[in-house]
């Protein structure tokens, strides 16, 4: 257990634009930290620094106690799983596993036998002496996981150790990952770009773009309360429904493009300095009128329809674009229909059109949400 | 891959002709060790009888089984020798950044270009200074630093993907360790063919040989087998020819026990 401390941290390649810059955050020991961001933003980039693979070129990395700017990634004592795997192709899948505690002359027995048991894991028992190139992609994969999770090491960094795998054993690979790192207390720096695993694995989240932290939080917090509309689409699925809307303090309005009005709760656009705001809105919060009894309504045009089973995902006009909502259940609706959608204004989000910082948060919606509503 | 009759009829006639083309010259000396002079001089084509004697002659007349033993030595010697210079040069080309390393390596790579025998004067120098004549170093050491096994070896270790060298650092690998542990297993191939390479280029090595050494201590068998065609007034050709086939015989089991790794490793050499 060790934390890991990034203080102004960036990184540039060419020496002249940064890819990573002004990144500044505590990894706590034990701590399962998953960084996330679309393809090319600086994950892997950050993830190698941290191992030692990378030049530092601005700011301090601290690891434990110690500076680590300098340490070669040997003297790091971490583990890493590679983007690519980077299994010895010479070596068996068993001597694959056991290499590295072999560098570090753990003794035989003890070898085979954590060999043995993290192959049993990871479900790799048939295939120990096999050579990589007779394996799957996904057996692959798996090999380079339990090559890092045999190490032991106190900090281990994954570099989206699951891309390869297909649903069923990926959602059982995150619960094992995720129950091993309890279980050793490992201090876990995964990469990711797909956020269910963001969700449902870390303890925190760092959201990045083009090498800017965006927001760093718990699941449900990021989800709530998104610091700005990157990180508000970036999250939830469908994403979050954004449009610029004009504000009406006196009749506490608000005007999207297309004329539509949406009655916010009174007073609550009275701190808003501004003339024009983003308005966001998850699409579970745009309602049937029935549901949503009492929270202000609207008529839209509904543009496509989804029926998925257990509930409707349709999309609508709303201000310059589309807006989508997702209602439980199989409701008839057609493409074309001008349907009523109750707003649970309460949950709105209002970000700053010029920098996207948020400017007035959802309310917490632990259950109570849908009875604030109604109140009001 | 599959040809037509006709296609494959000609394909391999010419193959044949070809072969028989190349391989006259080693299947006449082969006949050749089987004559006796008289039969030599009337040209005729076959032996009239397979005996041993020219065989047996060669081994009385030459220490040819020395000559052997010093062939081998020398050979493995310098075979051992360019693998592990080599191998470290590429490593250090390929693993190790550092300023100029481009260049240094194309100035290397140039020396290429430069024919061996240019440098034999300034390199027999060094070794009549450093008191090496007649012996093995001086007939090995001047060969070990290859360029051309040096530029086989990186192409190779470039293939070796760049997380391959990060896993290990990550797992705590010294650079020696990498290069023992991990590249030179995973070239093997390339290391074969250069250690075949290196063994007959030096094993059919005649000028070098000849310069430095003056007496039988060291001397190769290329050399020994020159000694008998100028000792004798009139020349034993049937004696010669029966040292040729000797002398040709570990050349030809090298290449038929390497021939499949030889091919693998050339081709992988071209074609990255
Ligand atoms: N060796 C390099 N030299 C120059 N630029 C690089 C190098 N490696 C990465 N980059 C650039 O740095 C940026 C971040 O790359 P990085 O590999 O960290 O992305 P990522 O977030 O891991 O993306 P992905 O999800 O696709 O793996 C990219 O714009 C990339 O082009
Ligand atoms: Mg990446």
């Amino acid at each position: 257990m060790k934390k890991v401390e990034l203080i102004d941290v960036s990184k540039s390649y060419d020496r002249q634009k940064d890819v990573i810059s002004n990144i500044n955050v505590t990894i706590e020991p034990g701590e399962f930290f998953v960084l996330v961001g679309p393809s090319g933003c600086g994950k892997s980039t950050m993830l190698r620094m941290i191992a030692g693979l990378e030049e530092i070129t601005g700011g301090t990395l601290k690891i434990g106690e110690k500076t680590a700017n300098r340490l070669p990634p040997s003297k790091r004592d971490l583990s890493m799983v590679f983007q690519n795997y980077a299994l010895y192709p010479h070596l068996t899948v068993e001597e694959n596993i056991t290499f590295g505690l072999d560098v570090k002359k753990v003794p035989k027995a003890d070898r085979k036998k954590r060999a043995l048991d993290t192959a049993e894991m990871l479900g790799l028992t048939d295939y120990l002496k096999r050579k990589p190139r007779e394996l799957s992609g996904g057996q692959r994969q798996r090999v380079a996981l339990a090559r890092a999770i045999v190490s032991e090491a106190p900090i281990c960094l994954m570099d989206e150790p699951l891309s390869n795998l297909d649903a069923k054993l990926r959602a059982h690979m995150r619960s094992e990952i995720r129950r091993i790192q309890k279980r050793l207390g490992i201090t876990m720096i995964y990469v990711t770009h797909d956020q269910v695993e963001a969700m449902t694995m870390g303890d925190r989240i760092m959201i990045l773009h083009s090498g800017k932290i965006q927001q760093i939080g718990s699941p449900i917090e990021i989800y709530n309360h998104p610091a700005n509309p990157f990180v508000a689409t970036f999250i939830g699925s469908p994403p979050m429904n954004l449009a610029a809307a004009d504000v009406r303090k006196e009749a506490s309005l608000l005007v999207l493009a297309n004329g539509t009005e949406i009655v916010m709760p009174k007073g609550s656009l009275d701190e808003i300095a501004e003339e024009r705001v983003t308005l966001g809105i998850r699409p579970e919060f745009l309602m049937p009128p029935v549901t949503g009894e009492g929270l202000p309504v609207f008529d839209a045009e509904v543009t496509n329809v989804e029926v998925l089973g257990h509930e409707t995902v349709f999309s609508f006009v709303a201000g310059e674009g589309e807006w989508t909502a997702k209602w439980n259940g199989q409701w008839q609706i057609q493409p074309g229909d001008r349907i009523p959608i109750a707003v649970d204004t309460g949950s709105a989000c209002l970000f700053s059109l010029e920098d996207g910082r948020l400017i007035r948060k959802a309310a917490d919606r632990q259950r109570t949400v849908t009875k604030e509503g109604a109140a009001l | 891959m599959t040809m037509s009759l006709p296609k494959k009829l000609i394909f391999y006639t010419l193959l044949t002709i070809s072969a028989i083309v190349l391989f006259f010259p080693i299947v006449y000396a082969f006949l050749i060790s089987f004559m006796t002079g008289p039969e030599l001089m009337q040209g005729k084509f076959l032996p009239e009888s397979f005996h041993l004697d020219n065989y047996i002659k060669v081994f009385d007349r030459l220490p040819l089984l020395n000559y052997l033993l010093n062939s081998f030595i020398v050979s493995a010697g310098v075979m051992l020798g360019q693998l592990a210079v080599c191998s470290l040069a590429a490593y250090a080309f390929v693993f190790i950044p550092f300023k100029g390393r481009d260049f240094v390596f194309f100035l290397f790579i140039s020396t290429m270009m430069i024919p061996w025998e240019a440098t034999m004067i300034p390199n027999f120098f060094i070794i009549q200074n450093l008191n090496w004549l007649n012996t093995y170093q001086g007939l090995t050491l001047p060969f070990f630093a290859l360029a051309f096994g040096t530029f086989l070896l990186r192409q190779h270790f470039k293939t070796i993907p760049k997380e391959l060298h990060e896993a290990a650092q990550v797992a705590g690998l010294g650079p020696f360790a990498f290069f023992r542990r991990v590249v030179l297993p995973v070239s093997k191939t390339s290391l074969v063919t250069l250690g075949a390479y290196g063994f007959l280029t030096t094993w059919n090595m005649y000028l070098w040989p000849l310069l430095v050494t003056t007496n039988d201590s060291v001397r190769t068998v290329q050399i020994g087998l020159k000694q008998l065609q100028s000792q004798e007034v009139a020349t034993d050709w049937g004696v010669v020819m029966a040292g040729v086939i000797v002398v040709i015989i570990p050349t030809l089991l090298l290449l038929f026990l390497g021939q499949k790794q030889l091919q693998k490793g050339l081709t992988q050499g071209a074609l990255k």
